[in-house]
């Protein structure tokens, strides 16, 4: 079994079965991380390329060990040390490497579209690890993964995300993905945070947090992003916090048992209380595991498709 | 020399519209009427006699508005390429934007694109001078020299002047030239970062967004302060609901304001922007599905007195980038007439006032003697068909940028020979 597709470039593009692939797929290769030899040769002779315009540790290593873990060859390029500070162009750049007989090219760039605009300029696979606000795909997967780890199906499952979805390729990539499988998305932020006609996505849209997590299954954090102070979003850190932080006491107001997600990396104090994001019902770190299992499927089905 | 053009339907807006013959004598309009030649006295043997059969023989069109780049951005386009562009799309009089390098806010920047066109020879080249030194918006440009030099209007175009008492200073010494002050309407601060429209698709793609309220909030300052000082105010491609709304209620209050419309604000909407096409990246930006109605009520109802192309030559390079990175605009010049006559299939205006919109009605708005058939007019003209469809294909354009999203398109109206001063500039290859 593959995708049919070339690319991953958007959850926006997946139907709910491939989706479902994907999770299952992710099911099998958790298993090869748990084992003494963490290793298939599934993708042994393949070349996958990580190509990181924006500083990343946490996606970089997960889809490095990902590829690693199915045999594949990695190479690591980031644009400080390329000829794309010289004034290459992005698909100018791609093409080299491609020259270089990569199978599969994982991008991560600041600006929105640049996956898809990349994708449709080369034949190799490109995975999308991040395009500006637009979308993240495999985060979405791996939180989907996540979720469907305690709550075996998304029907009825209600999830609110919590922060700036202006500025959030997670909370996008989340909203799409959520919707397809049939779960109730609720999102959480001043009004200078959420994007214009979000409601049109068939997301609900809340202002208050105490109202939003009556009756949630899933909360799912987003990180404030720091330096947006100034920029006239949100008056100061410690409003924001008192308002949209994530305490004990709010997580009362949730149904029992409900998962706390958080794409990190976390800003302890700011958008969720330390002792909420060390507590039991937060899977911060599953989230991060389940990443490479998620990214070995996405890999392996892509690379089975070409 | 003289010659004649015989067998088309005439329109010169608001003076024929009917079977009529145009005689041309000495690079101008002598007469429009039956059996011209025999009152001329002369044989046809020293006459040309243009075969107009079947086509419409309209006044040659007049943009408000394009971008020829020259002097500093040759390689997107020159006077000479842009001025070809223009005639192959019909258009026989544009006005170009000051925002070169240098800026055209000095007698001899614009004296140079006068040169330059003169000596490319295709059609009449109106330059548009700077409204502030620089386009910097801060001290006013030698408005007057400019005036003496050619200049038809001023603009600070994609640089909007944000200070308010700046613009109003150069309404009023406008005035005493009797120029019209044209805005790119455009807050700065709410636009700031973004490069689409605001609104469900920008949410969509993560891409920053223009909302329409960007544009309304100059517009309002701009009628407001053209009421105050009592200036001719040109809106340049206005895009939203709210602009036309305004615009509609400053002319029944008599203010003294003129807006042009672009095709590709009435052709498009924001959708055209999914999968970061950044042919459909310009600047307003394709607006909502409302904003596009009323932009064709506008143009019915006369609020939108023009069209206009915003034609903005990017080479490849330029545009193959992020959408986030890529310049804003598309060239216009060679697709506007079938773009425009669609809003008469779609029943929107008559051939009459679509014609006017690109003829006499902009040439009101700038005081130009263009626009028009009327006997001793310059023998501007253009020759359409209106029924042959064609499918755009811009590697056939003769503007050095290809920009375009109408790409492919299956249109209707062509231009089949394009006249300036009595003269064929353009013929279209088996027409």
């Amino acid at each position: 079994m593959s995708l049919k597709q070339k690319d991953l470039t958007t959850i926006a593009s997946l139907s709910p079965d491939e989706i479902m692939l994907i999770l299952e797929t992710a099911d099998s290769f958790k298993e090869v991380s748990g084992r003494e030899i963490k290793k298939v040769p599934a993708l042994r002779g393949k070349t996958v390329v990580n190509f990181f315009f924006e500083p990343s540790t946490r996606t970089r290593t997960s889809f490095e060990l990902a590829a690693k873990r199915l045999s594949a060859d990695v190479i690591n390029f980031s644009p400080s040390s390329s000829s794309v500070v010289k004034g290459e162009t992005l698909l100018d750049t791609a093409r080299n490497i491609e020259a270089m007989q990569a199978d599969i090219i994982v991008l991560r760039h600041q600006a929105a579209g640049a996956a898809e605009t990349l994708a449709r300029g080369v034949k190799s696979s490109v995975i999308n690890a991040g395009d500006g606000w637009h979308e993240h795909p495999t985060q979405a997967l791996l939180d989907l993964f996540t979720m469907r780890e305690k709550h075996r199906t998304f029907k009825g499952l209600t999830v609110a995300i919590v922060g700036d979805l202006a500025h959030s390729r997670v909370a996008r990539s989340n909203i799409y993905a959520l919707a397809k499988m049939g779960a109730e998305v609720r999102a959480v932020g001043p009004p200078t945070m959420i994007p214009a006609c979000l409601d049109r996505l068939g997301v609900k849209v809340y202002h208050h947090m105490d109202e939003a997590l009556h009756g949630v299954d899933v909360i799912m954090m987003l990180r404030l992003q720091l330096e947006r102070q100034g920029r006239a979003l949100f008056p100061t850190i410690r409003e924001y916090s008192r308002l949209y932080g994530l305490t004990a006491d709010r997580v009362r107001l949730a149904n029992a048992g409900a998962m706390i997600m958080h794409p990190g990396p976390i800003n302890r104090g700011v958008e969720i209380a330390p002792d909420v994001a060390d507590s039991f019902s937060s899977v911060i770190l599953d989230q991060v595991t389940n990443g490479v299992a998620v990214r070995m499927a996405v890999l392996y089905l892509l690379a089975g498709a070409n | 020399m003289t010659t004649l053009i015989t067998g088309g339907r005439v329109i010169d807006p608001g003076r024929l519209n009917g079977p009529a013959e145009v005689l041309i004598e000495q690079g101008k309009i002598a007469a429009v009427g039956q059996n011209l030649l025999a009152a001329t006295g002369k044989d046809t043997a020293s006459v040309t006699v243009i075969d107009a059969t079947g086509k419409l023989v309209l006044p040659g069109f007049v943009d408000l508005h394009v971008h020829f780049r020259e002097p500093g951005f040759e390689y997107k386009e020159t006077i000479a390429t842009g001025s070809a562009s223009a005639v192959a799309g019909g258009f026989t009089s544009v006005c170009c934007m000051p925002n070169t390098n240098p800026v055209n806010d000095s007698q001899s920047v614009t004296e140079f694109i006068l040169e330059k066109a003169r000596a490319a020879g295709n059609c009449a080249v109106f330059p548009v001078g700077a409204i502030t030194k620089g386009s910097e918006g801060k001290e006013l440009a030698e408005i007057g020299d400019l005036r003496r030099a050619g200049c038809v209007a001023i603009s600070d175009d994609g640089r909007p002047v944000m200070n308010s008492l700046v613009m109003r200073r150069a309404m009023e010494y406008a005035l005493a030239f009797d120029l019209p002050v044209i805005d790119h309407c455009e807050d700065l601060h709410l636009s700031e970062g973004g490069c689409m429209n605001e609104g469900l698709v920008s949410t969509e793609l993560g891409l920053a967004g223009i909302p329409a309220a960007a544009e309304d909030v100059m517009v309002a300052r701009n009628i407001a302060l053209a009421e105050l000082t009592g200036a001719r105010l040109h809106l340049a491609h206005v895009s939203t609901a709210g602009s036309v709304r305004m615009v509609r209620e400053a002319k029944a209050r008599g203010i003294r304001v003129t807006a042009e419309a672009c095709p590709h604000h009435f052709s498009l909407t924001e959708e055209a922007v999914r999968g970061f096409d950044t042919l459909a990246k310009m600047n307003p930006p394709l607006r909502a599905w409302q904003d596009v109605q009323a932009i064709k009520e506008g143009l019915t109802d006369g609020t939108i007195d023009a069209i206009a192309t915003d034609h903005a030559p990017h080479a490849v390079q330029d545009k193959q980038r992020e959408f986030a990175d890529a310049p804003f605009g598309i060239v216009g010049l060679e697709t506007a007439l079938p773009l425009t006559l669609a809003l008469v299939e779609e029943g929107l205006l008559s051939l009459e006032q679509a014609v006017a919109k690109l003829t006499t009605e902009p040439a009101k708005a700038f005081s130009l003697a263009k626009g028009s058939l009327a006997p001793g007019a310059d023998a501007d003209l253009v020759l359409v068909d209106q029924q042959q469809s064609w499918e755009v294909d811009p590697s056939r354009f003769r503007s050095k940028s290809k920009n375009t999203p109408f790409a492919g398109w299956k249109v209707k109206g062509r231009v089949i020979r394009t006249v300036v001063g009595g003269r064929t500039v353009y013929e279209l290859a088996h027409g």
